[in-house]
C-alpha cells in the first residue's frame, strides 16, 4: 500500500502540523474523533484550537518547548473538543518531522474507558492523601492534649520542657509530660513513656495523665501516687504499660522541697552549680506491668541545682557508635549553663544529632531550677 | 531565602564586566533554557543573567516555599535578591509570559535596580473580567490544573531516553530531563498564581522605558492582552511579531533578537 493510504487508514488519529500548529494533513480516524469534515479542519484549524483550554495551555507552555528541545513527547493525556462541545479523551504522542519547517507528526488514541479509570484512580489518590493529612492533623491535635505547649508559670521556679516526636511526627508518640499545681505552694511534674505509639498508646497516655493529676490531689507521696496509678492501670486491663517519674515540689520557708519516685524510668539527672552531676531516684517497677510493684520516694532540698527529667529517647538514641548513654548526657549537662531552657534544648539537639536527626524514638525533657 | 539563593536557582552571569545588564526570566512551564536561542546574540555586548525560578527548571527544591510563592511577590523578592547577590543595578529585565509581570513588579519595587523592561507576550490578567478580554474563563483555568495533574505521570520518566542515540551527550540529556519538569504540587500552585493573578493595577506604576513584544496569534496571551499592557504603561512601545505561538523566543528567535536589540539601541533618556 502506498504511504498516503497507510496514513489515511492508520487505526489512530494521525495529523501533520505545519508552522504554528496548523493542521496540514489529517487522517480518517482523526476526523472521526473530532467529528468534523476534512474541509473544516485541514488548513483551517490548529491542533491547539481543537483541545480543551487546559490542554491548549499545556501544549503552549510545556509540549512545544519540549518538542523544540528534545524532538518528541509521549503519552500526554489531553481532551479533544468536538464541534458539538463533546469531549474526547486522548493520549498524544508527537515528534518533530522537520526542524526547518517546524513540522510535527502527531498521533492521538482515544482513551474513554481508561480515562474514567484514571479519574477514579486520581480521586482515590486524592482521598488517600487527604486521609493521611487528616491523620497527621489528628495526631498533632491529640499530641497537643498530651504535651502542654508551655509549662505554666510557677513563682520561684524556672522550668522548660521539650518534646520531639520520632520519625515524621505523623504518629502520636508515647512520651508525655505534665506540670500542674496541687496546692497553694505545691506543684507536680510528671514525665513518662507509654509503651508503643499511635492512637492506642495515646489512649493510655491520656489515661495516665488524667490519673496522675487526680491521684496527686490525694497522695502527697510520689511513691504512693505511683502505687495507686498502677492499681488503676491493672484494673483497666490494658496491655500497655508506662514508665514515668513523678516529682512533687513544695515551697517551704522560701525554699523548694523536692520529693520524687520512679516507675521503671531513668533516674533524674541533678546538676550542681559547679557543673558536677549525679543521678537521683530508686528505679522501681513500670506501672501497669508487674504483679509485684515497688516504688520509693527520695527527697532533695532544692538549692542551686538544676534538675533534668528525660525519657529513654535521649539515652537510647542510637548511632553506629552505639547508644548515646547516660555518661554522654552527664558530660553534656556538666558543660552547659544552668538555665533550664538552654539545658532542655541542648539535650534534645544532641540526642537528635547523635542519630543524624532521624529520631527512632520520641524525646521528652523537662528541666527546672529554683529562681 | 538566604545567602546562596543565586546558586540554588542556577543563576549565571556571562558577558563582559561593566557592560549593561540583561536579565532573562522564563515563564510558567520550562526553565532558563527557554532563552538558549536568543542569549548568544547578546552575550558579546551585555552582561547576561539567567536563572531558573524557584520550582521551575532545575532549581534546587529548597528554594521553593509554598507560602512565599503563593503570589508573584515571592518570585519578585527572589529575583531582586539574586540581583543584589551579584551586585547588579540598572538592569533590563526581559520577562516571558508570567515573568513579564514579575519584571513589572520588580521594577515597581526597585526602579533603580530594574530600570528597563522588555515584556514578551505579557498578559496582566488571563481571565476575562467585564469588558476586559484575558482569553480564559475561571473554569478553564480549573481545567488546566486537572490537565497538569493528569500529566504528571508523563513527566516522571527521563525524556532523554526518547531521543538518546549517538551524539546525544549527557549534559544535553540532563537538560532535556529537567527542562520542563516541576513537582506536581508546585506546578499546580505556579499555574494558579500565574493564570488567576491580576496585575492590571500595577501597570500604571511603571516608569521605566518598556517594550511590549506581542505575537499576532497567541493562544495564551491574545493580542488584546498585549494592547492592554501597552495602553496602561505610559510611554511603552508595542511591537507585534507577525507569527504565532506563545514562545517566539523558540519559534522565531531572530525576530525576538531584532526587536530587543532595536529597543536597547535607543539610549535611555537621563
Amino acid at each position: 500500500m502506498a504511504g498516503a493510504v497507510l496514513f489515511d487508514a492508520a487505526p489512530c488519529g494521525y495529523v501533520v502540523l505545519g508552522r504554528g500548529g496548523l493542521i496540514v494533513r489529517a487522517n480518517a480516524e482523526f476526523l472521526r474523533l473530532v467529528g468534523a469534515a476534512a474541509g473544516d479542519v485541514v488548513g483551517v484549524r490548529t491542533l491547539g484550537s481543537l483541545l480543551s483550554a487546559g490542554g491548549r495551555i499545556l501544549l503552549e507552555t510545556h509540549l512545544q518547548p519540549m518538542l523544540e528541545l528534545a524532538g518528541a513527547v509521549r503519552e500526554i493525556s489531553l481532551e479533544l473538543v468536538r464541534q458539538d462541545g463533546q469531549r474526547v479523551p486522548v493520549l498524544l504522542n508527537a515528534s518533530v518531522h522537520d526542524r526547518a519547517t517546524q513540522a510535527l507528526l502527531v498521533i492521538v488514541l482515544e482513551t474513554r474507558d481508561r480515562h474514567r479509570f484514571e479519574d477514579d484512580l486520581l480521586a482515590a489518590k486524592r482521598a488517600a492523601e487527604q486521609a493521611v493529612e487528616h491523620a497527621a492533623s489528628l495526631a498533632a491535635t491529640l499530641q497537643g492534649t498530651l504535651i502542654p505547649p508551655n509549662p505554666p508559670t510557677i513563682p520561684h521556679l524556672d522550668i522548660a520542657g521539650v518534646y520531639r516526636p520520632s520519625g515524621s511526627g505523623r504518629e502520636v508518640g508515647g512520651d508525655f509530660y505534665d506540670v500542674f499545681q496541687v496546692g497553694p505552694d505545691a506543684w507536680v511534674v510528671a514525665l513518662g513513656d507509654v509503651s508503643g505509639k499511635g492512637v492506642p498508646a495515646a489512649v493510655v497516655t491520656s489515661f495516665v495523665r488524667y490519673h496522675v493529676r487526680a491521684l496527686a490531689m490525694v497522695h502527697r507521696d510520689p511513691a504512693r501516687l505511683l502505687s495507686a496509678l498502677d492499681a488503676a492501670m491493672q484494673a483497666n486491663a490494658t496491655e500497655r504499660f508506662c514508665t514515668l517519674v513523678v516529682v512533687r515540689l513544695e515551697r517551704v520557708g522560701g525554699q523548694w522541697d523536692l520529693s520524687l519516685a520512679l516507675a521503671g524510668h531513668p533516674p533524674v539527672l541533678v546538676r550542681r552549680a559547679d557543673g558536677s552531676t549525679y543521678e537521683l531516684g530508686v528505679p522501681g517497677t513500670p506501672v501497669g506491668l508487674m504483679s509485684e510493684v515497688e516504688f520509693h520516694t527520695v527527697g532533695l532540698p532544692l538549692g542551686d541545682e538544676t534538675v533534668v527529667l528525660y525519657t529513654d529517647g535521649v539515652t537510647e538514641a542510637r548511632s553506629l557508635e552505639g547508644m548515646y548513654g547516660g555518661d554522654r548526657l552527664a558530660a553534656l549537662v556538666a558543660g552547659l549553663p544552668a538555665q533550664p531552657s538552654l539545658v532542655s534544648e541542648a539535650i534534645a539537639r544532641a540526642a537528635l544529632a547523635w542519630q543524624a536527626d532521624d529520631a527512632s524514638d520520641d524525646i521528652a525533657i523537662v528541666t527546672f531550677a529554683a529562681s | 531565602m538566604g545567602v546562596g539563593l543565586a546558586s540554588g536557582l542556577n543563576a549565571v552571569v556571562t558577558g563582559p564586566a561593566g557592560a549593561p545588564v540583561l536579565v532573562f526570566l522564563h515563564g510558567f512551564g520550562c526553565g532558563q533554557a527557554m532563552w538558549r536561542h536568543v542569549v548568544p546574540d547578546f552575550e558579546g555586548e551585555y552582561r547576561v543573567l539567567l536563572l531558573d525560578l524557584p520550582g521551575s527548571g532545575d532549581a534546587d527544591p529548597v528554594t521553593y516555599d509554598a507560602e512565599r510563592h503563593a503570589s508573584l511577590q515571592g518570585y519578585v523578592d527572589d529575583v531582586l535578591w539574586v540581583l543584589d547577590e551579584f551586585g547588579l543595578e540598572d538592569v533590563t529585565i526581559v520577562g516571558h509570559s508570567v515573568s513579564s509581570m514579575i519584571a513589572v513588579l520588580a521594577h515597581v519595587a526597585s526602579p533603580r535596580t530594574v530600570s528597563r523592561l522588555v515584556l514578551v507576550v505579557p498578559s496582566a490578567r488571563y481571565v476575562d473580567d467585564g469588558d476586559y478580554r484575558g482569553g480564559f474563563t475561571p473554569s478553564e483555568i480549573e481545567e488546566l490544573l486537572g490537565v497538569m495533574e493528569r500529566n504528571h505521570l508523563g513527566w516522571q520518566g527521563p525524556l532523554s531516553d526518547l531521543v538518546a542515540g549517538e551524539g546525544h551527550d549527557a549534559s544535553r540529556a540532563e537538560l532535556e530531563d529537567n527542562f520542563c519538569r516541576t513537582r506536581p504540587e508546585i506546578a499546580a500552585q505556579f499555574a494558579a498564581v500565574t493564570f488567576l493573578g491580576d496585575n492590571r493595577s500595577d501597570l500604571p506604576r511603571v516608569t521605566a522605558p518598556t517594550l511590549v513584544l506581542q505575537v499576532r496569534d497567541d493562544a495564551i496571551a491574545p493580542l488584546t492582552a498585549g494592547q492592554f499592557v501597552h495602553k496602561h504603561i505610559t510611554g511603552s512601545q508595542l511591537q507585534v511579531l507577525e507569527t504565532c505561538g506563545h514562545a517566539p523566543q523558540l519559534s522565531d528567535p531572530d525576530d525576538v533578537v531584532a526587536a530587543i536589540s532595536g529597543f536597547l539601541s535607543v539610549p535611555v533618556p537621563s
